[in-house]
């Protein structure tokens, strides 16, 4: 998911936003968190059942080893501590709940305290990363398909006991893009671990946003909403910017917002008022009897922190490290093209050219250039063998076929213009537009652009822009 | 509504037991709310006689079996069949299950 490059929005002035976000992701084991039934994404409706994920009397839950190993290694990357747990059972009636309760961790979570730091330079606690399971999945028929004017449900409970992780933050995230960021950053860490695919298109991964405002320079926490059904990150940044919006109109009009749950409806840009949090937060948690409490060792946690790949901003940091731009650097991280730059780097190549061309011109990927071959066109580039266009072209061939840069270069005839050549070429022009060079010797930078532009319209792409510019510079010390 | 105070010792008032009865959805009677006002009062106190000991050096204990970390692998096992597990339901339509309309969100 590449992060997009907008424009914050900016809230009215006076006030400060304050999120906090709580993200479901569905961990990518083979089973349920207490069944041995299929986790599987797109079956069949009800395919994949059995009395444990049915709630069907007389049933017990056995605890998946995979989801527990999942959580932990997920709460070591998200820098939490991860110690011994127990689970709770949740108490509340919805059709796509089955046993009426749902198996979840309370006041003894698996992980505590984690962090999390955005390539926007925020910092974001983690307060909790715990483990529960996924309810069925219910679709509303007749009327709008909305809950409200539904004549009927359906239920599939598939999705019934899958295991989840849900990642819950401090209301530490005062910006709109860092909202986002943070989403986009939990969403590296989920891919890179492998612990869950984290697509929110498809619902393994989900966002609610607790939003609320204060006058800025306070340090108050007003009274919240929960926006659920966010679908995208964009629709995350919309919804928050929606809500908070709504919470600064309701204060300047003397009234207040109440705390309660709202449905993000990103058709239309807003989101409607759910139920009142009021009297449903009463869930009579209580500690599960059917299953038993869950320790973690020391040497359990040192073997996870020992198997744990390079995460998103480790890797980041070697590239910029290594010279490449930041901006660049979240882009070829988020792409997974980082290893290839780093090791594109690391045989020579200049880093500023090979981020650009792998950000620019290989969005797809280095497809079959290999690092090696990078570079030396990166050189060639670089020494003025070949100008940024050329460059370009010769790019593009080596990523669909292979190949050595200067035999590709060679067989297209890109051969470095002789400086002796566009000499020539610039006297003609400057003798063809004697009043724009003389705009340029007085100090009109402007008029340079033109000047490189009919050079290269005269040598069809061929000249070096870069040559050309020092030629016209070198005129002028003269 | 004097009537419905409970008495001054009860350490559960007859509308905690209405609230946790709706919670439940259980619909009670304005006996029954009395009788289990009563009855969940003397288990509260009894619990409180609990509560009244030192237990400073005590770990919690949060399983009468002193066991942990009992877990399976994760191997996939064959599922009910489909038309059996509906044949048990009230109502069924297009593979799932068919309930009446939810108000109110989860």
């Amino acid at each position: 998911m590449t992060r997009e490059a907008v424009v914050e929005p900016v809230l009215p002035e006076g006030w400060e936003l304050v999120v906090g976000c709580e993200v479901h992701c569905e961990l990518a084991t083979a089973t349920k968190l207490f069944c041995g039934c299929r986790n599987g994404f797109g079956d069949e409706p009800n395919r994949n059942t059995c009395p444990v994920c049915l709630g069907l009397p007389g049933s017990l839950p056995v605890l998946n080893e995979a989801a527990v190993a999942f959580a932990m290694q997920l709460g070591r990357a998200l820098g939490s501590t991860v110690r011994g747990s127990v689970f709770a059972r949740k108490n509340y009636f919805y059709p796509d709940m089955p046993k009426d309760y749902q198996i979840t961790q309370y006041d003894q979570p698996t992980n505590v305290d984690g962090f999390l730091e955005l390539p926007t330079g925020a910092r974001v606690t983690i307060e909790r990363a715990h483990i529960e399971e996924d309810t069925g999945k219910s679709t509303h028929v007749g009327g709008s398909g909305r809950i409200h004017d539904a004549s009927y449900s359906l239920v599939d409970y598939n999705r019934a006991g899958v295991p989840l992780v849900e990642i819950v933050s401090a209301p530490d995230i005062h910006t709109i893009d860092d909202a986002k960021a943070y989403v986009a950053e939990l969403r590296a860490i989920l891919v890179t671990i492998g612990v869950s695919d984290a697509k929110m298109e498809e619902g393994s991964m989900r966002v609610d946003a607790n939003v609320s405002v204060r006058p800025a320079g306070s340090d108050e926490l007003r009274t919240r909403c929960e926006v659920k059904n966010i679908n995208s990150i964009r629709s995350l940044g919309r919804a928050i910017e929606y809500e908070a919006r709504r919470h600064i109109d309701l204060y300047n009009s003397g009234q207040a917002p109440r705390q309660e749950t709202r449905h993000w409806d990103e058709a239309n840009g807003r989101s409607t008022s759910g139920r009142s949090k009021e009297d449903s937060e009463d869930y009579r948690y209580f500690e599960e009897p059917d299953l038993l409490p869950l320790d973690a060792t020391a040497d359990e946690i040192a073997a996870i922190d020992d198997a744990m790949p390079p995460l998103p901003a480790g890797r980041r940091r070697l590239l910029t490290d290594a010279g490449v731009d930041a901006a660049s650097a979240v882009i070829l991280v988020d792409r997974g093209h980082d290893h290839f730059a780093a090791e594109t780097i690391r045989v020579g190549g200049e880093a500023a050219l090979v981020a650009r061309h792998l950000v620019h011109n290989l969005p797809d990927g280095p497809g079959e250039v290999d690092p090696a071959a990078l570079a030396a066109l990166v050189e060639m580039e670089s020494t003025g063998a070949l100008s940024s266009t050329q460059a370009k072209t010769v790019l593009a061939e080596l990523a669909a076929s292979g190949g050595e840069p200067s035999a590709v270069a060679a067989a297209h005839g890109f051969e470095a213009m002789d400086t002796g050549e566009l000499e020539g070429i610039l006297d003609d022009l400057i003798a063809a537009h004697p009043d724009e060079w003389t705009r340029f010797v007085e100090g009109d930078r402007k008029v340079q652009g033109f000047f490189v532009g009919q050079i290269m319209a005269a040598t069809k792409g061929q000249a070096d822009g870069k040559v050309v510019n020092q030629l016209m510079q070198a005129r002028l010390a003269g | 509504m004097i009537g419905i105070l409970p008495a001054m010792s009860s350490p559960i008032s007859r509308d905690d037991v209405a609230h946790v009865a709706r919670l439940a959805r259980l619909e009670l009677s304005s006996d029954e709310l009395d009788r289990f006002t009563d009855q969940l009062g003397a288990i509260l106190e009894h619990a409180a006689d609990v509560e009244a000991l030192d237990v400073t050096d005590i770990e919690p204990m949060h399983h009468p079996v002193p066991m942990s970390n009992v877990m399976r692998p994760d191997v996939v096992v064959p599922s009910l069949d489909r038309d059996e597990v509906l044949a048990q339901a009230p109502a069924a339509e297009a593979g799932q299950f068919r309930v009446p309309p939810v108000l109110g969100e989860a």
